[in-house]
């Protein structure tokens, strides 16, 4: 369906122009750039509600769409729409959205207003990142997320923000321009820069991989998978909390939707081809990764490690979804893996969010975030004691919370398709449990182990109204995922049987 | 042969050039320091009075003056918009400089004003006459003007060098053209373009011709391995001048590459594409690399003028329309980034101390936050990121040589992006993430400040809008 008015294009520019006039509000009066850009984040995310209001679940059609030239010579279309698996995407974009602004509240007293429109210009590209239906638009909404991000790490990280911003963004640069020659390569082959027409493009296996190797280098340096992930704890560790929490909640999932609109339907023969390689590479990150994480020192570095390894479920369920195909004949393992993924992607947006946040409080308390310096945590800081115990349960897979929702789904597909594989996925319940919870119990509690410590204030209003969203989220989505399943369902049966078909 | 006055139309923007660039001389002669806004004034307006008379005189057709020796089509109606258009820009951008200096004089306008009819009359080159008439004129022009602040060792060393290296070009380049005189017996570019066609002229002796052109060529774009000059030249000329000299002319060397090259021996592009390839990945390759190890901000920028010329090459090893309309847009975009990247530095720049190193950068933010949002756009351009206009210019290049089956080479060309990525990067991470080394307040006129947002914002707006110019391009090529 599509409606009287264009909500996406108005959920991406909305923020843009708004975090444009914020910047123009200026630092003089920091808290009329803070409500500005408060109330910008909501209406944005108000309006972002009608995506998923209005959103008819029983169809695989683009909704919402939006189509207007671009740039005629090159067939460049300014293509909107929405399917079932961008859709909660960008609702998930829109909500973190306003927690960060919220988060960075008082916390950001060095030009307060370039920070919020950092955010919100960050914002809106995402949003169109997640609903271009044109290639072209997808790769400038693609890069231009890199320029406000590389700002907000750069001047409100830590002390090695210059290294890690700088790192961070050569990093993903690299991986996106070889993307950007498989694009055009693909222009001139189908006469069309939609993303729907290169889903119906005949390839032969080589051009297959070589365009399946570019699209790789892009995706996964953003998801991070092994090995290509080192940019992400550094850029973890020196971000601000609000950077963090956007970095890990949303900009990771970017490289996994990319995965799901270009790799697999694009180039599904060397998809299957090389299944292999990242289901390798995802049960690595599962597993080694987790047990990188257990030795940090530094809470955000782990929590950023442990981002790597959930999200390596997320290509994982995505992947195996060849195996299953050849061992049955019945798709529903298939679909049951690519769900996994995406209910793990919106899962992990959530509790990775929440858990950022939760480092946010400390540090901005007692400005480290080395694990040691922590301890007895519980004694002054009840409440917020509450929320971390809550979100690194939800972060180990404790049932009940969305975080062991989309891991089951994984692993349950991975049964289907190679006993091991799924023996290897699940030693995350106990790894992931290990780490987390191990951090949750030196830092919460036992006795307090210094005077800073002593002296902590427990939460504000502000922080427990962020971690009380979250923590429903979290809750919501682990008790009751049928609503995002049923809106996803569509769309990705849609796509693995699409995948199904060989091009050869 | 008779003319009368409406024939004489397509040659207006040069005729109305010519007499106000001479009006301008004599009326700087009675005018004391105080009232040299005259000529400032009367300069900005000829370059407008320029364009609009372009802009009137410009039409799908071409027409041919003075028996081929002059060509108006709609390439030279968009080269000439363009380069009056940049020459705007820096005629804004140097005046701060230059009163700051004490070199505020009537020559530098009188001399860039001539220069700038060097350019349009390259532009609109049909023969090779007219060519090196045009290339003459600019170039004279220009190494008065790099000597333009005479009590500086540096800008006459710097003029010096640029003089002997770049007289040494013309002669390669004439050398060239005499051979191809020789071999097809006519300096008419078109009648050259046919003879070849034809194929009436001896292979090996045009050859041997072309190899001195393009080489010619090369100089004035200052492409590796003929770009010695460009490093010095930038760093030693008063920066007021290095903005012009960086800007506007790589849309001259354009209309010399696409007149000679592609009018004149379209035929031979099977050999000149070739050397292009070879000088283009040069470009890219030494341009990044060395502009990395750069402390000087001038000496980085024309590092990556020599990186930028690669890109431009580029576009012409397609030898098609699509190839030439790409080059040309990003020849457009890139002297318009160029005019805004030094454009600040003389905003930078103040009495007695020039923004040169990177550390003059550093806090910029912190002292103009607008000013560094412009420069941001600008170097983000040059990095070619979107949504600036800088990601298009290279993508169409990029385009035009995937459309040749060259993936290859655009995959040696986004290669070596990443590499330039990196110092743009580093410039940036200067304004943005360091403390400022220098918190005097910027001193800067209404005027640079208005031509730096307009700058600015027009790197943007063409990046999300690209569509009308390269329409433009595209059209001029008849693609």
């Amino acid at each position: 369906m599509s409606a009287d008015w264009p909500i996406l294009s108005v959920t991406i520019w909305l923020p843009i122009i708004g975090g444009l006039l914020v910047l123009m509000s200026g630092d003089k009066a920091p808290n009329v750039s803070r409500w500005a850009a408060l109330w910008v984040a909501i209406l944005t995310f108000v309006v972002s509600i009608p995506l998923y209001a209005g959103f008819d679940s029983s169809t695989a059609q683009m909704q919402f769409v939006e189509n207007v030239p671009w740039i005629p010579m090159f067939e460049v279309n300014y293509h909107l729409g929405v399917d079932g698996i961008s859709m909660p995407l960008i609702l998930l974009t829109t909500f973190i959205t306003v927690l960060v602004i919220i988060a960075g509240w008082e916390v950001i007293q060095y030009k307060p207003s370039q920070y919020m429109e950092a955010f919100l210009i960050m914002e809106g590209v995402m949003v169109g990142v997640f609903s271009a239906l044109d290639a072209m638009l997808f790769y400038v909404f693609w890069e231009a997320m890199l320029i406000p991000m590389f700002v907000i790490i750069g001047i409100w990280g830590g002390p090695r923000r210059v290294y890690a911003t700088i790192k961070f963004f050569l990093y993903t640069f690299l991986g996106s321009v070889f993307m950007l020659v498989a694009l055009i390569y693909m222009y001139f082959k189908s006469g069309s820069m939609g993303i729907l027409a290169f889903h119906d493009l005949q390839l032969d296996l080589t051009e297959q991989i070589l365009i399946f190797i570019a699209f790789l280098l892009a995706f996964a340096v953003k998801v991070p998978m092994w090995p290509v992930h080192t940019w992400l704890p550094d850029a973890h560790v020196e971000a601000p909390t609000g950077g963090s929490v956007i970095l890990a909640a949303i900009m990771l999932k970017i490289g996994g939707y990319g995965f799901l609109r270009f790799s697999l339907p694009i180039t599904p023969d060397a998809s299957h081809t090389l299944d292999w390689l990242i289901i390798g590479m995802s049960l690595i990150a599962v597993v080694y990764i987790g047990f990188v994480a257990l030795v940090q020192q530094d809470m955000k570095k782990l929590i950023a490690y442990s981002s790597i390894a959930h999200m390596g479920f997320v290509t994982l369920g995505f992947f195996i979804v060849f195996m299953i195909f050849a061992r049955t004949e019945v798709d529903s393992g298939a679909i049951l893996g690519v769900q996994g993924g995406m209910v793990q992607m919106i899962s992990h947006g959530f509790i990775s969010a929440a858990m950022f946040l939760c480092v946010g409080v400390l540090y901005d308390r007692l400005h480290s975030r080395e694990i040691s310096d922590y301890g007895g945590v519980v004694n002054v800081m009840p409440w917020f004691a509450v929320f971390m115990v809550f979100f690194a349960m939800a972060n180990a897979g404790l049932p009940g919370t969305s975080g062991f929702v989309g891991e089951f789904m994984v692993i349950l597909a991975s049964f289907r398709a190679d006993f091991w594989f799924a023996v290897l996925a699940a030693t995350t319940l106990i790894v992931g449990a290990a780490y987390t919870l191990w951090m949750v119990k030196r830092v919460v509690f036992g006795e307090v182990t210094s005077e800073g410590v002593a002296a902590l204030q427990d939460i504000n209003a502000r922080e427990a109204l962020v971690l009380t969203s979250l923590a429903i989220a979290v809750l919501a989505l682990g008790l009751w995922p049928a609503p995002l399943i049923e809106v996803m369902d569509a769309s990705i049966g849609n796509l693995v049987q699409h995948i199904g078909v060989s091009k050869l | 042969m008779q003319y009368d006055l409406i024939s004489l139309q397509p040659v207006m923007p040069e005729i109305f050039m010519l007499g106000a660039a001479c009006l301008v001389l004599v009326v700087d002669l009675f005018l004391t320091q105080r009232t040299r806004m005259w000529t400032y004034g009367l300069t900005l307006a000829t370059l407008l009075g320029a364009i609009a008379l372009t802009a009137w005189a410009a039409g799908p057709e071409r027409q041919v003056l003075f028996d081929g020796s002059y060509v108006r089509d709609p390439v030279s109606d968009v080269l000439k918009i363009a380069l009056l258009t940049i020459t705007v820009f820096v005629m804004v951008y140097a005046r701060d400089y230059l009163l700051q200096r004490g070199i505020y004089r009537g020559e530098f306008y009188t001399l860039a004003l001539f220069a700038s009819l060097g350019m349009m009359i390259m532009a609109s080159a049909g023969n090779f006459l007219t060519v090196y008439l045009g290339l003459e004129l600019l170039a004279l022009s220009m190494y008065a003007l790099v000597a333009f602040d005479r009590d500086s060792v540096k800008g006459s060393e710097a003029a010096m060098k640029y003089f002997v290296l770049g007289a040494l070009a013309s002669g390669l380049l004439l050398y060239g053209m005499s051979m191809l005189y020789g071999a097809t017996g006519t300096l008419n570019l078109a009648a050259m373009s046919e003879v070849i066609a034809a194929g009436k002229a001896e292979e090996t002796v045009l050859v041997f011709g072309l190899v001195f052109v393009v080489i010619g060529i090369a100089f004035k774009f200052g492409a590796v391995p003929f770009h010695m000059w460009v490093p010095d030249v930038y760093d030693g000329a008063p920066t007021a001048v290095t903005l012009f000299l960086g800007s506007a002319p790589k849309i001259a060397a354009f209309a010399l590459a696409i007149r000679l090259l592609a009018d004149g021996a379209g035929g031979l592009s099977a050999h000149w594409s070739d050397m292009l390839i070879i000088l283009a990945v040069a470009s890219l390759a030494i341009g990044n690399i060395v502009a990395i190890a750069q402390t000087n901000v001038k000496r980085m920028l024309a590092y990556s003028t020599i990186s930028h010329v690669g890109f431009i090459f580029l576009g012409f090893v397609a030898a098609d329309g699509r190839g030439y309309g790409a080059a040309l847009f990003y020849t457009v975009v890139y002297a318009l980034t160029a005019a805004g990247g030094f454009g600040l530095l003389t905003i930078l720049s103040r009495k007695g101390v020039d923004a040169e190193t990177l550390d003059d950068l550093k806090g910029l933010n912190d002292r103009s936050p607008w000013l560094a949002g412009m420069m941001l756009l600008i170097l983000f351009s040059m990095a070619g990121v979107p949504p600036t206009v800088g990601f298009f210019a290279k993508l169409f290049v990029l385009d035009a040589v995937v459309q040749v089956d060259m993936v290859w080479l655009a995959i040696v060309a986004v290669f070596f992006s990443i590499i330039g990525a990196y110092y743009y990067l580093r410039a940036i991470k200067m304004m943005y993430f360091d403390k400022p080394i220098d918190d005097h307040p910027i001193v800067a006129s209404v005027d640079s400040r208005v031509a730096m947002s307009v700058n600015g914002l027009a790197v943007l707006l063409l990046g999300i809008f690209p569509t009308a110019l390269l329409q433009a391009c595209r059209t001029a090529f008849g693609g």
